[in-house]
């Protein structure tokens, strides 16, 4: 009974991590002022590169490294689009994830079944579960503890102003956008190095709408995304074990459960009207041209 | 000679703007702990002279000296290293962000918020500026943004403050603590460099004032030896009209009126409008003070229709019930709206001036759109027949409304709505950015049309332009709006304190648990 919690409580966490560093990477992004709708395309190009660069050298760290860097790269991209180029953020962010989810897709259809190299772990957890928690406490203390979180939140709240005392609104949101991309690819590499090790297409199945989703519901505060990230992994997990134990309770409610729960318990987090609106990015998905 | 006459000499600046010479050869010399009033007209290049002073335009030609050494003030920054500190009429402020924060974004240096919070509660002693570091701006009053900007200016101990219309929000108490504190910077010897149009303010607090019209300094002299007519003589280069008024009749039909008006908060920083009561006759103007953000945008739109209230009978225009329709709906029972925000709000910015036209008068004016065509010909001549009467100053014909110098444009929206000679004429700072001739000439149309019998309601911060126009004036304060009194009854220290609350029924609970 108590391995069957423990191994219980593991797939939980396993569930839960990609979601909570995909939301962190967003929810920089969101408070620079920007709304970036392609964590999903990030994500699965993360996973592709991440599975791809592990079973070609058998390091799942040149894995992990190759994972970021394709986060990194389809977020400068969208960067390009709409901060130097100015287009719709909202837009660019939605063909972001259509593009992602074509390329990986031709990316990996030489991997589609070849066995993967798994991420090595202690007690059945993986370094990057530790990770996302130092990831969560990290953003939490760099937004609000430090003068860059600071100038990120003040960009987020009113470019205009924050131009005119002369920070340079477009580098620092590059800057977010690219951490933001960082985390996306990260946690695609999570999901095809160690959630599942081997490559699926499409195998981020929605996980990245989700990790967007709980940032506003989670209102912008990093510890509120957490508690969302793990109340979503839980009851999907549970999900399954109840299906297993044979209650008759249909399936296709089940697997609602989660959404329905995590959306359920974050409204009432952020049921402070007011508070809710102070945390939201006054300037989120818009476009900053300087005037001079 | 050892120490330089002057702390502050702008020698024969000239900036050009394509064809317009907006600064043409002037010359301004502050000296030091000296309060230098800067006059002028909308567009007499105000703006244009302190953007220069303060690093974010650069001249055409001349020189600037700043401690006898002539210098180049290539951007704020820059001023801000000379000490030149500069509160601006906009503030730059974060809304959502705490006061300590707001000036930590301004300061260089360690970052260290404690340390700096005891900083701004040690300065704000100092200075008579109260303020709580911890406190979200949003929170915070028009007064107490100002004393924010004000503070990050003065923690950069800057020996010239250039402040831009800074009374224009304020209330007359609010502006008394104000004046205080910037005789004590001047005592201790900073110089201040101020930019008004009240000109009894000026008489008051300045030593000295520079006068500029159309880009040419035309006068500079003590002003406390001036009379307030000379003064706007000398900016206008003529006598303005002053406004002239009938009696309004005492026994004009209710035309317009609110009763027991209330309409929810609709976000965590707006305000509640609370029971308002208001019966407007035939025949006068009713001004209703209070200082920004009291409600007045809400009372704007419970009234215009644009937030329409549960309660139909709660406002009723020539007896009839109108509370639950919209905007619309009402312009076409005869009444005309006018909101603040001309651009965005009152005038779409790509449109051309006559497709404004069209967008308020198309649905009592069938000929403007008949069978669902637009009528050109006619919103042409409705917009041009504006533009003549109210003197709307253009580039080209039928510009973009986005186009106009901000002054142009709400001569257009205002004109707009007084041409169809409304029966309920509701405006929200009418003469907001508009220069003294302009200001006169939309007050006396306001006037002369509640004469001809309508009724008109104007909500406005500005003490001098109600005591012009109203026959009777409320006060509102918080949501709430207080009984009307005669005009004539009032003063500016009357209306000050109700602007502070003292008419409100309900305790001020903390506003936002």
């Amino acid at each position: 009974m108590v391995d069957q919690s423990l191994a219980v409580m593991l797939t939980i966490i396993t569930a839960a991590t990609p979601l909570l560093i995909a939301a962190m990477g967003e929810l920089v992004v969101e408070r620079s002022g920007v709304l970036n709708l392609g964590v999903e395309g990030m994500m699965v190009m993360g996973a592709v590169a991440g599975f791809a660069v592990a079973f070609l050298t058998g390091s799942t760290l040149l894995g992990v490294g190759a994972a970021i860097f394709a986060g990194v790269a389809m977020s400068a991209l969208f960067g390009f689009l709409t901060l130097t180029l100015v287009a719709n953020q909202v837009a660019a962010g939605l063909a972001l994830t259509l593009l992602g989810l074509g390329l990986s897709g031709l990316i990996g259809e030489a991997f589609v079944g070849q066995p993967g190299v798994k991420m090595p772990t202690l007690f059945g957890i993986d370094a990057l579960v530790p990770f996302s928690f130092i990831l969560t406490a990290g953003v939490a203390y760099a937004l609000f503890k430090t003068k860059i979180g600071l100038v990120i939140r003040a960009v987020g709240n009113s470019h205009n102003s924050a131009h005119a005392l002369g920070y340079r609104v477009i580098a620092l949101r590059y800057l977010s956008v690219m951490f933001g991309g960082a985390c996306a690819g990260l946690a695609g590499g999570y999901l095809s190095l160690a959630y599942t090790p081997q490559w699926i297409e499409n195998m981020t199945a929605g996980r990245g709408w989700i990790a967007l989703a709980l940032v506003v519901f989670a209102s912008w505060r990093p510890l509120r995304a957490l508690i969302g990230a793990y109340l979503f992994g839980a009851v999907s997990i549970m999900g399954f074990v109840v299906q297993s134990m044979g209650l008759g309770i249909p399936p296709q409610f089940l697997s609602a459960l989660p959404y329905i729960v995590t959306i359920i318990a974050l409204v009432i987090i952020s049921g402070n009207k007011r508070l809710t609106q102070a945390n939201t990015p006054a300037c989120l998905a818009q476009s900053f041209v300087p005037d001079r | 000679m050892t120490a330089p006459d002057y702390l502050l000499e702008a020698i024969d600046i000239v900036k050009v703007f394509g064809t317009l010479r907006a600064n043409d050869g002037v010359t301004l010399q502050v000296a030091p702990g000296q309060i230098h009033a800067l006059l002028g007209e909308n567009g007499a290049g105000k703006s244009t002279l302190v953007k220069m002073l303060y690093g974010s335009l650069q001249p055409t030609s001349g020189t600037i000296k700043w401690m006898g050494q002539e210098v180049v003030i290539p951007n704020p920054n820059a001023a801000r290293k000379l000490g030149i500190g500069m509160v601006f009429q906009h503030f730059s402020l974060f809304e959502s962000l705490t006061v300590v924060e707001n000036i930590s974004l301004a300061m260089p240096g360690k970052f260290d918020l404690d340390a700096l919070s005891k900083k701004v509660e040690f300065y704000s002693g100092e200075y008579g500026l109260p303020l709580n570091p911890k406190a979200t701006v949003a929170d915070l009053s028009v007064g107490e943004r100002q004393r924010i900007e004000i503070l990050r200016c003065l923690m950069q101990e800057p020996k010239l403050l250039i402040l831009d219309e800074p009374t224009a929000v304020l209330t007359p108490q609010e502006a008394d603590l104000l004046f205080l504190t910037l005789r004590l910077l001047a005592s201790e010897g900073c110089s201040v460099l101020y930019i008004s149009h009240r000109l009894e303010e000026v008489k008051r607090l300045c030593h000295w004032a520079t006068i500029l019209r159309h880009g040419k300094v035309v006068a500079s002299c003590d002003p406390r030896e001036e009379t307030a007519a000379s003064l706007a003589r000398l900016m206008v280069g003529g006598d303005i009209h002053t406004v002239r008024a009938a009696k309004a009749p005492r026994d004009g039909a209710v035309r317009f009126s609110l009763k027991n008006a209330s309409l929810e908060a609709d976000g965590p920083f707006a305000v509640e409008l609370k029971n308002i009561n208001l019966e407007v006759r035939g025949g006068e103007v009713i001004a209703i003070a209070g200082v920004a953000g009291n409600g007045q945008s809400e009372l704007f739109d419970a009234i215009s229709g644009e937030r329409p209230l549960s309660n139909g009978s709660a406002v009723s225009i020539d007896g009839a019930s109108c509370g639950a329709i919209g905007v619309t709906a009402r312009r076409r029972m005869g009444a005309a709206f006018v909101p603040e925000e001309r651009l965005g709000h009152g005038a779409v910015p790509v449109f051309p001036l006559s497709e404004n036209v069209v967008l308020t008068r198309h649905s009592d004016d069938a000929s403007l759109a008949e069978n669902g065509l637009l009528n050109r010909g006619k919103a042409n001549s409705i917009a041009d027949r504006v533009i003549k009467t109210y003197d709307v100053r253009m580039g080209k014909p039928d510009p973009e409304a986005r186009s106009l110098s901000g002054g142009n444009l709400q001569k257009f929206v205002v004109g707009r709505e007084l041409d169809r000679q409304p029966k309920v004429l509701v405006v929200n700072q009418p003469t907001w950015g508009v220069d003294a001739g302009a200001a006169a000439t939309i007050r006396q149309a306001l006037i002369d049309l509640a004469r001809s019998g309508s009724a008109v309601v104007v909500i406005s911060q500005d003490l001098d332009e109600i005591f012009e126009l109203a026959d009777r004036i409320a006060v509102i304060s918080r949501g709430q709006l207080s009984e009307a009194h005669p005009a004539h009854e009032m003063t500016a220290e009357k209306i000050g304190l109700m602007m502070a609350g003292s008419h409100e029924k309900e305790s001020p609970h903390a506003a936002h648990s």
